[in-house]
This record gives C-alpha cells, structure tokens and sequence, in this order.
C-alpha cells in the first residue's frame, strides 16, 4: 500500500478540498497563520461583544502554534502544531467567521467533524514534535495581532511544502483508526 | 562536610538546560529508526522517519527540536554532607531564565493559573529536593512539554484491584491520550506512596534511559506486560494506528499504606529531554 502524496497550494477552492481524502499526507505551501489557546479567547470575545477584529479571519488556515522567538523578526523558530481539543470550544465561532482550516495535532471534538463536512473546514494534522524541521519550511513570519501575547500572538507565516496529514475531510472520515465514520 | 557554592549550580544548570533543548538520548533515534523498519502503515511509517529527521535537523542547525520547550523540571540529590553556599533557589532561576532567553526559547510559563500572564522568563521552574546519604549533588534538568504532561492522570485504586487494576489503568490512560502526546511515548508509571508521592515517582520513572531494565522485579515485569499491551492498542505515531505506541514504559514503586494503591501515570512525548549535572 502507497501512501498517497499530494501538494497543495493554500487557500484552497471547492474542487481541490473535494480531492482531499483523510490520511493523504499533503505538502502545504501558501499563507497560515498561528493562533493558539489565548489568541482565540480574545478573538472569540470580541466577537462576542461585535468589536472590530484586529485580521480578517475569512479564509484563514489557522495553525494552532506557539513558536520560539524569532532571531531576526523573519524567520521562524522551532514551530510544530499544539494539541488541537483545547480550540474546539472556540470552533463554532470560528466556523462562523468563515475561516479556511484548521492545523493542529490529536483528535478533536465531533463539532469539528461535522463542520469540516457541512462547511468543508478541513482540520489537517500536523505532526507533533517536529519544532526544527517545520521551521525550515517557514520562509517569513511576521506578527499581525496581539504581539503582547508573545509566543500567543497571531503570526502570518509565508510556508513552503509544509507536511500535514489531512485529519478530517468533507465526508466524515478521520485519519485517526479508531474514529468512526460519520 | 563539602561546600558547593551555588555560583558553581547556577553555571551548570544554564549549560545543561540550554543543552537538553537542542540533543535528546541517542537511544531514542536508535528507537524510532527501528520503529520505521518494523512499521507496515505507511502513513505512521512516514511519520516516524519524519521525527528521526527533525531530530537530526536540531542538532545540525541548531534549532530547538520542539517548540514547546516546556516548564523546567528540576531534580536534585543533595548529598547530607554537602552544603550548599549561597541562593540556590534564586541561582537556578537566574540560569534556567537566562539559558531561555539567550537561547531563542519558549516561554511558556504564566505567573498564576486564572490571571495567567506570561512571565517571559519561562520561570519559576519546579524544584523537587531529595535527601541522600554521601557528599555529592546530582541534578537532573528536564523541560516537560504541556501535551503529553496534559494526558496525565492520578488515580487512587483499592488495594484489591491489584496488577490488572494498574495494567487496566495504564492502557486507559494512554488511549486517551492518542495522539495527542506526539507517541510513540514513553510512559512512566509511579505505584504506591500516596496521592503526591505517586506523581513524583511516575516522573523520576521517566530519568531512567530508554533501554535501561528496572531491578525491582515487580516493576520489571509491570514494564515488560505493559509495553507489550500499549503497542496492541494501535494508538501508533500521532494516532496514526500502527504498532509503536510506546518506546517504554517505566515503573517506580515505593511503599504504601495499607488502605491504598495510588497509580500516576505520566506520559512523555518521544522528545524526552533530560540532561544530568554531577558534582
């Protein structure tokens, strides 16, 4: 049995989600951007309370990330994906913004199942502990909101064939074995 | 009775702490690469050969194998004729704040649980001291990673579960956990004392080198049945299913009252990082 290699460029249209089956392993390369556990608190909020966001989150691949700093404010530090549950609890609000997809590791709530095959959010699974090799495949970052959150703030990441596995996809499987199909 | 002057604590716990960050235990690249060969999906086959990769990639560019560089897990024996001059406890925070700053590392440690703001120093590090017979200071570094560390669990069995209560436990546990603490894992597992003392025992478990075989012949055999149902339960590289769950399992146990069985389990990721200081 092959695995199933693909390469995909973000954001990705209809068509090309439709391709995406859970467990491809897939090289990403476009735009992403980190957010993790306080950065969505504070997203959510301000949703909440109909503030002005600080970043259009329409179409956006959300990497859930905390990197370490930076040493020349372009390039990455080590950057691997953290476990992906502790957003689930913010992903109706994030659904509803419209955003792309989700990175992350680990299995997640059915709410996000059933978001990526009703609004075609797709969670892809990045693989954890692979802080220095992911920071190869960013070629810039910068930071786009709530730098006071430190390795928490949203950072805008430039990546290129960035490996994932596509998690869950548009017709309720799960890359994970013992998931059943929707 | 020897003197160690806490300046002299504070130069090695900087250097080994900036260490255990970039260079982990040979062992475990040896293990992960043994993984590969034995895997026959090839998604988890693919994913460990990812992982030895990231490891080498560390070491030759010097980048922190994982960015989650942890909370700093201080162990030390102190040796009951040394004494210590000077702040220890200031000493070792200095150096652990200063290895992570100067080093590009995460910090990832808040000053207080509900108002939880960082305190950009990755400080304070959690210091547990041990008493020991001798006249030397062993300290061991470990920064430990929130993913696996959140998969934890403590529980306070009846003595009449007995081993199948603890095995059954155990494989709760890391089911549960998946792949959400990066296996293959190494579990360390702490039976016995009481409700804390379990959770430190099941911590010190996982000092021990990946290979190394436990002289207490109930933990020895607990880790041999245990390694072998972990790696049944398909969990496999990130959950991908597949048969390394687990690269070891490690038991300590200690004594215990009468009324209680406590089992701690605490999971590490395959980032296992622990540096050794000796004076």
């Amino acid at each position: 049995m092959e695995l199933p290699i693909k390469e995909i460029h973000l954001p990705l249209d209809l068509n090309e989600i439709k391709q995406l089956k859970a467990r491809d392993f897939v090289y990403l390369t476009g735009t992403i951007y980190t957010a993790r556990d306080a950065a969505h608190q504070r997203l959510v909020e301000m949703i909440q309370n109909k503030e002005e966001l600080p970043i259009s989150l329409e179409n956006m691949y959300i990497y859930y990330a905390g990197p370490t700093p930076s040493k020349d404010n372009i390039h990455a530090g080590s950057i691997g994906p953290t476990t992906a549950y502790r957003m689930d609890a913010y992903m109706k609000e994030m659904a509803n913004m419209h955003i792309g997809g989700t990175i992350g590791k680990g299995k997640r709530a059915d709410i996000v199942r059933n978001i990526a095959q009703k609004n075609h959010i797709l969670y892809f699974v990045a693989i954890g502990g692979l802080g220095a090799k992911y920071s190869l495949c960013v070629k810039s970052m910068k930071c786009v909101a709530f730098p006071d959150l430190g390795p928490e703030a949203i950072y805008q990441l430039e990546v290129e064939r960035f490996p994932v596995i596509v998690g869950y996809d548009i017709y309720g499987n799960s890359c994970f074995p013992d998931d059943e199909k929707l | 009775m020897r003197i160690i002057p806490s300046s002299l604590i504070y130069e090695k716990v900087k250097e080994a702490t900036k260490k255990a960050n970039f260079v982990i235990e040979e062992d475990i690249s040896k293990c992960l690469k043994k993984g590969c060969l034995n895997e026959t999906n090839p998604l988890s086959k693919k994913v460990l050969e990812e992982m030895v990769d990231n490891i080498q990639i560390a070491n030759d560019k010097h980048i922190p194998i994982c960015q989650d560089t942890g909370i700093v897990v201080i162990f030390m024996e102190i040796g009951e004729d040394v004494f210590i001059e000077g702040s220890m406890i200031n000493d070792i925070n200095k150096a652990v704040k200063e290895a992570y700053l100067e080093e590009y590392l995460r910090c990832s440690v808040l000053n207080h649980p509900i108002e939880r703001k960082n305190t950009f120093t990755n400080t304070p590090c959690i210091i547990h001291e041990k008493h020991v017979p001798g006249d030397k200071l062993k300290i061991t570094i470990c920064p430990k990673g929130a993913g696996s560390e959140n998969m934890s669990q403590l529980k306070m069995l009846p003595p009449s579960a007995k081993e199948k209560g603890i095995i059954d436990f155990v494989l709760d546990v890391v089911k549960n956990a998946g792949g959400k603490a990066c296996p293959p894992m190494i579990v360390g597992v702490g039976i016995g004392g009481n409700f804390e003392q379990s959770a430190i025992y099941s911590k010190e478990a996982l000092l021990r080198p990946i290979n190394d075989e436990s002289d207490d012949i109930y933990a020895n055999k607990l880790e041999k049945i245990l390694l072998e149902k972990i790696n049944q339960l398909n969990v496999g590289p990130m959950g991908f299913g597949g048969q390394m769950s687990a690269m070891a399992v490690k038991v300590k146990c200690g004594p215990c009252h009468i009324a209680s069985l406590p089992v701690a389990v605490n999971i590490q990721c395959h980032v296992a990082r622990h540096e050794e200081v000796i004076l």
